[in-house]
């Protein structure tokens, strides 16, 4: 089980790690300033395996692969959101960051809430209830177990 | 059953008809990668172990965000980007000449009918010549260098048809704006737009790019227009059959299909800080300003400037108000000095700065503070873009800006 950290729709990934910040050499300098004008603890709160759930659109905005980089650097093990934009998601699946779309859950927890998600059976358990998700297309599934883009080229 | 437009360019690519859905894998005609990101990628490129660029032609390095260097840590992309073009033979740099979205098209890198990527989510940009081009993270960008391929969804298309005469003080980045409104913030999310009808064929190529440019604020992949005369003139081609056959059939199938007529539009503006909280400008008069910015990849054109400088012809600036203006190239600003565009701006009281991204990606050229609110012609309003995070970004066309500039509150152009 991982904690919930919530965020309302429309994120944008100046709000997961902002334009000062992308410049920095490596995502470990930048990955203290996630969602910095958001919720400024984020970053020293977050544990290994906890979740980010959101509302519509997370991560919409600019095509910094650095957004998806910094929450996963974190330990962050999966974004659960209503919606996702375009580029985000897919940098997230080339980094090897689950990503699912679950209409339902946003609506029924809290942040703070405990919760599991298998990706294989689309299925988020939280407080004794389940909820299911739309899974990812084969082809995408396939590039994120085999951790990510790099991995997949390699093999 | 007909074909959209991004279908069409979809099916040349690949060599077979394709639907709304299918994954394919396209061959890029050109890639385009800016100074934030080089590092980024040189690294991935690497890490996956390519020896060499699939095409060292096809690949194009443009440093603009950082532009000329404004911190230590920004020459180190520069840096890494010199090494990388002389490692692997690249012959496409640009390293003070604008921004890459505007060098893409202007400097004729992109041509009708291409499919292009680039590290930048306004990549949408160059769907104003016809192209199908879009942004993506720097992992897949490494890949393609390598490989020359990239897998997509080919997306539904949302068709925008807009007929009729422009009131005279509504400019083309009204019309976006109204639309990301109308669409909301995901409303084309993974989908194509086709924008289509007498008052965007009327349209300049400049300003067809304002409207592409911005197609990803309400989440789109790309945003098309037909290649027709001006476009062959603005990219120095002959139009061959097959370019103008990208038109979208009248069978086509669209998920949406919206009609706009022209004469309703009026100036609006993206209130902070989400693009689609677009208000009428009349609703907003009266509001105090502190700053205006012209320029950027939407609205940093001849025209733009030229519009901005028929408003601020023979007045003056607030004294208050700090106005910025960017040409988006290096070639822009040599016009817009010739035709004597920048000294009425200059007369006006305008801050010129070098062509660049400038205040738009918020690391100078203007940046502000808390409670502070600016007037902007670019993309995006987000929180903390041009600053803190209590700034607030009104975004608007050059003409509005213009008149918020004199005025030192919003005002109606």
């Amino acid at each position: 089980m991982g904690k919930i950290f919530k965020f309302h729709q429309d994120v944008d990934t100046d709000q997961i790690i902002a334009s000062q910040y992308i410049i920095y050499p490596t995502i470990d300098e930048m990955k203290v300033h996630a969602f910095e004008s958001l919720d400024a603890a984020f970053a020293s709160q977050v544990q290994e395996g906890d979740y980010v759930v959101a509302s519509e659109n997370f991560g919409c905005g600019s095509s910094r692969e650095q957004a998806p980089a910094v929450l996963k650097a974190l330990g962050v093990k999966a974004v659960v959101a209503k919606s996702f934009a375009r580029i985000f998601y897919r940098n997230a699946i080339n980094i090897g960051l689950p990503v699912i779309v679950c209409k339902d859950l946003y609506e029924n927890v809290n942040a703070g809430d405990e919760m599991e998600l298998s990706m294989k059976e689309g299925v988020v358990r939280t407080g004794g209830r389940e909820f299911q998700c739309t899974k990812l297309p084969e082809y995408m599934q396939g590039i994120l177990d085999q951790g990510g883009l790099i991995a997949a080229l390699n093999k | 059953m007909g074909s959209t437009i991004i279908e069409k360019i979809v099916g040349n690519n690949v060599g077979k008809n394709v639907k709304p859905g299918d994954i394919v894998t396209v061959n890029v005609d050109r890639v385009m990668i800016h100074d934030i990101f080089i590092p980024f990628v040189a690294s991935k490129f690497e890490e996956m172990g390519f020896q060499k660029l699939w095409d060292a032609d096809k690949a194009v390095l443009i440093y603009d965000h950082l532009v000329p260097a404004s911190q230590i840590d920004d020459t180190r992309h520069f840096k890494v980007g010199n090494a990388f073009v002389e490692k692997y033979g690249m012959k496409n740099i640009h390293r003070s000449d604008g921004i890459c979205h505007q060098l893409m098209t202007e400097a004729g890198y992109v041509k009708p009918g291409n499919i292009v990527f680039g590290t930048d989510s306004h990549t949408t940009t160059y769907g104003c010549v016809g192209a199908f081009s879009s942004g993506i993270g720097y992992t897949e960008m490494a890949s393609i260098l390598g490989t020359g391929t990239l897998w997509i969804r080919v997306p539904e298309t949302i068709k925008v048809n807009i007929s009729g005469k422009l009131p005279g003080n509504v400019m083309a980045k009204d019309i976006i704006l109204k639309l990301i409104g109308d669409l909301g913030a995901d409303g084309a999310t993974y989908k194509a737009l086709e924008f289509t009808g007498d008052t965007v064929e009327n349209m300049s190529v400049a300003s067809r790019m304002s409207m592409s440019n911005m197609a990803i604020e309400a989440g789109a992949k790309c945003a098309l227009f037909t290649p027709d005369e001006k476009t062959a003139e603005y990219c120095g081609i002959e139009l061959t059959d097959k370019e103008k056959d990208l038109v979208g059939d009248a069978d086509a199938e669209y998920c949406q299909v919206i009609n706009y007529k022209a004469e309703d539009f009026v100036p609006v503006m993206a209130c902070p800080s989400n693009v689609d909280n677009v208000k009428p400008v009349s609703e907003l008069e009266g509001t105090e300003i502190d700053q205006v910015f012209i320029g950027s990849c939407t609205n940093g054109r001849l025209e733009d400037l030229m519009a901005a400088a028929e408003i601020l012809k023979g007045k003056k600036v607030a004294s208050f108000v700090k106005l910025i203006v960017t040409p988006a190239s290096r070639k822009i600003y040599r016009e817009a000095v010739e035709n004597g565009t920048m000294a009425v701006l200059a007369e006006a009281g305008a801050i010129i700065t070098h062509p660049s991204c400038g205040l738009c990606c918020g690391r100078t050229g203007g940046i502000l503070t808390d409670g502070e609110r600016v007037v902007a012609t670019n993309n995006r309003n987000f929180l903390g873009r041009m600053g803190t995070s209590k700034v607030e970004i009104y975004l608007a066309s050059p003409k509005s800006a213009a008149a918020c500039a004199v005025s030192g509150k919003i005002v109606m152009p």
